[in-house]
């Protein structure tokens, strides 16, 4: 009871309305204001200066003591003019993998005449990026947001903040942009070998295991060519690894839910999968990717590995 | 920066010591050597970790020395309360406080405190000059907190001086508000401290030969007092202060006020001024002889001194009428008379044996008082700031029969103590005699260089009459000023000197605005502040209703100043092409047919034509005028007016 009647104050003093598409202008009603930690204990420090200017009979006193009192009240609309009339739009978020940070872009339009500084941008009110936006300029900032699984991730409520100019006053506004970013699966280590590919020409040739072109690296087994050895890996302390090579275009390479053990979880499926798709995607092979419910036709290039993880991401069992 | 705990940087930590240097400075002539020694020693130590990258010094190390600054400052001052060494701790626990000065919360912490050591320096001096400088540095102080609060790039100093002298420049409106309307009382609040006041000079209640002469090279200005109608002649400007009853050979003093209806007898109609009495921390009110009337918060004793009930600590300003041809005392009491013969035995036998011979050869008072003159006119004494060092026996004897030089106080006193020796009551008075009219306020002032000393008889019938023997020796002093009865060779202070008139004239400007500011600025009291209100029409004003007044211009102001200042921030569009365009595409968008953000006039135009058929007509037309206004050569003017009008006709 108390908690949703909480919300619902929240929800209409700070104007929540969930995600807004396009560009959010900061008009005076969503920008709010409240003194800072410095800005109470000045107010005390004025108020000292006031009883002493009173007790001594200070003229001076109550001069300097007013006029910093005129100064506080001034670095407030300062601080409120710092952001308001900012023109805020969702920037694109690059796709990560799981476990890594999202960035999301913030784009900050100032079309006004005065500069806005240290603007900061947070998403839980602890790390905060900033940003200042010279007159009639846009400025990018972007919020770093853990991605811990894949899917898809909202940056959710950002805030939007300064301090600026004499730290005495917060200003804020929320931002619940329409934004959003891919996370893919955070591919399994290196190791398993890609499944054999099929010959597009229908020749039977088992896979396109030759010597001409780099393939991959999988884990060394005893007996490989000493001259396969990925020398390079080995020096950076990463294990070995024995180079594979293969024929080209004429391989395609069908990566399928069932090619994996049953004992594996969806999640490790979906690992192992991504790291397949890097894993084809980097020996250049034509691949397709079919888990229950979608099937990414057989391509390559950049496109097709995006495609593949993003079909791995957005799985649903 | 985001975080309270946001690490300083030693460019910040040099910009808080030097403005918190500069609020100290003129502190340093109050403060004792060693601390002023260990304060710039603790400050460069700072800079000097901060310049390394090393750490600061722990926390034992400085409560080790907060415990040793303390206890010197107890062993200075002999206590921890009270002005100086309150001042004295807030200074050195300041340079602590930067010697742990590690984040910006620590900054923030400093700013404040230089605020109010700011506020500290007015204990002292609240002249124009002190006012500027504090000014200054506050303008460095705010600098310097606007300067922690630059996240990204700070922009160069100039720009940030700019902006702190912005921030305040417009903060001066709601401070002048704030400043005459808020309800003011009469401090304090509570006791002050026992040094609160202090190094005012004037009077004592004490004259010895010798004791005015450090106040006739004082500069300082006693008094400043402006008269309603002429200011009367030179030769009356007797400014009644200490009267001094007794003698005990060497020293004059008052004794404690006898208080008592002083009555008297006036020759002539009242003169009307007012007097603005700088503090010296004495209850004596100044007025000529003879004051007609008690200020407020004051009471008067018998031989028509004036105490003000609280020694004068502050600026006060009272009204007064005096008379000054009068007379008075012409009954006096045994008991006084007996008080104004007294003459410790022993004292001076040559004054003594010269009275029994004065009085020998007059018996007529008023005779015998001219011999007297005539004697200080005729013969060899000289009128002298510099006269030589009496001895401590018989300082009248030395004066009268050998040295013969001196000034007011020194002839005051031998003429009163001879007066006694030949029986006729006499009393010394002490106060200011003349003053200086600056012609560009129309206004006299009164300096301390002005203390005079001369003394009052009783004579049978005629009770108490003012004889100035000073004026006998050198008529000059009484007629054009102590600048023009010394000797050239003697020191007054370089103002009071007459020769050089530019600087004089300099010198009435200067004064001028220092009692506009004084009569403004620093004697801005309640009274004040309820006339300046009646005059604007608020009558009998309370506590409340000048909070109510206050309030209102505040949120007025305030008002105001977001107006101007949110203006900046609105993109401003002056082209008339585009705002009709604009407002036109606003109508639309209103009827749910926005514009795309990357869609051109002319596309638009088209969209929109192809799903609002009904309106083709009237947008097809707009645009074209908008794109030839636009890209095209025409000349502005009709085709604009045409715009216009279609826009305001358009109706989606």
């Amino acid at each position: 009871m108390y908690v949703s009647f909480r919300n619902q104050l929240y929800n209409w003093l700070f104007q929540l309305r969930g995600p807004e598409a396009g560009v959010i202008v900061l008009v005076q009603r969503r920008v709010f204001i409240l003194p800072t930690g410095h800005g109470v204990i000045f107010a005390g420090v004025l108020l000292l200066m006031l009883t002493g200017s009173i007790n001594y009979n200070l003229s001076l006193g109550f001069i300097l003591t007013f006029l910093l009192a005129a100064l506080q009240v001034n670095a407030m609309i300062y601080t409120f003019r710092n952001v308001a009339n900012l023109r805020v739009s969702g920037g694109r978020a690059r796709p990560v993998y799981a476990g890594d940070t999202a960035r999301f872009t913030v784009n900050l339009e100032n079309r006004g005449e005065a500069e806005r500084y240290s603007i900061g941008l947070t998403h839980d009110g602890k790390t905060a990026e900033f940003i200042d936006v010279p007159a009639r300029a846009t400025a990018t900032v972007q919020a770093g947001i853990p991605a811990p699984r894949r899917g898809i991730l909202r940056p959710g409520r950002l805030t939007l903040f300064t301090r600026y100019p004499l730290g005495l006053y917060y200003a804020w506004a929320y931002l619940e942009l329409d934004m959003h970013c891919i996370v893919y699966p955070r591919p399994a280590p290196p190791g398993v070998p890609l499944p054999p590919a099929l010959s597009s020409a229908g020749e039977g040739s088992e896979r396109g295991q030759g010597q001409e072109d780099f393939a991959g690296l999988r884990q060394y087994h005893r007996g490989d060519s000493p001259r396969h050895i990925a020398w390079k890996v080995a020096a950076r302390d990463q294990g070995l690894f024995t180079k594979q090579f293969s024929g080209r275009s004429d391989t395609e390479l069908w990566l399928t839910w069932d090619q994996l053990p049953h004992r594996l979880g969806i999640e490790e499926k979906l690992s192992q999968l991504a790291r397949w798709v890097l894993d084809a995607h980097a020996t250049g092979v034509s691949f397709g990717l079919r888990v229950p419910g979608k099937t990414v036709e057989i391509a390559t290039g950049d496109v097709q590995r995006d495609l593949c993880l993003e079909a791995l991401a957005l799985f649903e069992p | 920066m985001t975080d309270v705990k946001q690490p300083l940087r030693l460019r910040h930590v040099v910009w808080l010591l030097v403005g918190l240097a500069l609020v100290a400075a003129p502190h340093i002539e109050r403060l004792p050597w060693w601390l002023t020694g260990l304060v710039v020693t603790l400050s460069t130590w700072r800079v000097y970790l901060g310049h390394a990258s090393l750490p600061l010094p722990g926390r034992w190390l400085l409560i080790l020395v907060v415990i040793g600054a303390t206890a010197g400052v107890y062993f200075n001052y002999r206590t921890l309360f009270g002005r100086d060494a309150g001042v004295a701790l807030l200074v050195v626990m300041l340079a602590l406080k930067l010697l742990e000065t590690r984040v910006l919360r620590d900054g923030m912490l400093l700013i404040f405190l230089g605020y109010f050591l700011v506020i500290t320096n007015f204990l002292y001096s609240q002249t124009i000059t002190t006012a500027l400088y504090m000014l200054a540095c506050t303008w460095v102080i705010t600098t310097t907190m606007n300067g922690l609060h630059y996240s990204r790039r700070e922009p160069p100093v100039i720009a940030r001086f700019r902006a702190a002298g912005v921030l305040l420049a417009q903060s001066t409106p709601l401070m002048l508000v704030l400043f005459l309307l808020f309800p003011r009382v009469t401090g304090p609040l509570w006791g002050l401290p026992q040094d609160a006041y202090g190094g005012a000079t004037g009077l004592s209640e004490t004259m010895t030969p010798g004791s005015l002469s450090s106040l006739t090279l004082s500069d300082a200005v006693a008094f400043r007092v402006k008269f309603d109608g002429n200011v009367p002649s030179a030769k009356q400007l007797y400014w009644r202060g200490p009267v001094m009853w007794d003698f005990d050979g060497r020293t004059w003093s008052a004794p404690r006020a006898l208080y008592g209806t002083p009555e008297f007898t006036a020759h002539s109609p009242p003169v009307s001024y007012e007097v603005t009495l700088e503090p010296h921390n004495k209850r004596w009110l100044f007025a000529l002889d003879v004051p007609g009337k008690v200020p407020p918060r004051a009471l008067a004793s018998a031989d028509f001194q004036l105490y003000a009930v609280q020694p004068v600590n502050n600026r006060i300003r009272y009204e007064m009428t005096s008379f000054l041809d009068y007379s008075y005392g012409q009954v006096e009491d045994g008991i006084a008379i007996r008080r104004a013969l007294a003459l410790p035995a022993g004292f001076n036998p040559r004054t003594a044996a010269f009275a029994r011979e004065l009085r020998a050869q007059h018996q007529n008072d008023r005779a015998l008082i001219q011999a007297v003159l005539a004697k200080f006119r005729n013969e060899r004494f000289f009128y002298t700031l510099t006269p030589p060092l009496l001895a401590m026996d018989h300082p009248v004897d030395e004066f009268l029969f050998e040295a013969r030089s001196g000034f007011c106080e020194h002839y005051s006193s031998a003429f009163a103590a001879l007066m006694r020796a030949a029986g006729i009551p006499a009393r010394v008075v002490t106060g200011y005699q003349g003053g200086e009219v600056n012609s560009l306020g129309n206004y006299l002032i009164v300096h301390q260089a002005e203390a005079h000393a001369w003394t009052e008889v009783w004579l049978r019938n005629e009770g108490w009459v003012r004889v100035d023997p000073t004026a006998a020796v050198s008529p000059l002093r009484v007629e054009s000023g102590i600048s023009a009865a010394v000797p050239r060779t003697d020191p007054l202070p370089l103002f009071v000197r007459a020769e050089f008139e530019a600087l004089r004239q300099l010198r009435f400007t200067w004064d001028l605005v220092a009692n506009t500011w004084n009569q403004m600025v620093l004697g801005y009291t309640p009274e004040r502040q309820r006339l300046l209100l009646s005059r604007v029409g608020i009558d009998d004003a309370t506590w409340y209703s000048l909070t109510v007044v206050m309030l209102c211009a505040t949120v007025i102001i305030i008002i105001v100043l977001s107006a101007v200042m949110l203006r900046h921030i609105r993109s401003r569009v002056h082209d008339p092409v585009k705002i009709a365009y604009l407002r036109f595409c606003e109508k639309l968008q209103r009827a749910g047919l926005p514009r795309d953000p990357a869609e051109g006039p002319v596309a638009y135009s088209r969209r929109l034509a192809g799903s609002r058929p009904d309106l083709e007509a009237a947008v097809t037309a707009i645009t074209r005028l908008y794109v030839d206004l636009r890209y095209g050569s025409v000349p502005e003017g009709a085709e604009l007016r045409e715009l216009r009008l279609r826009v305001r006709a358009f109706a989606a």
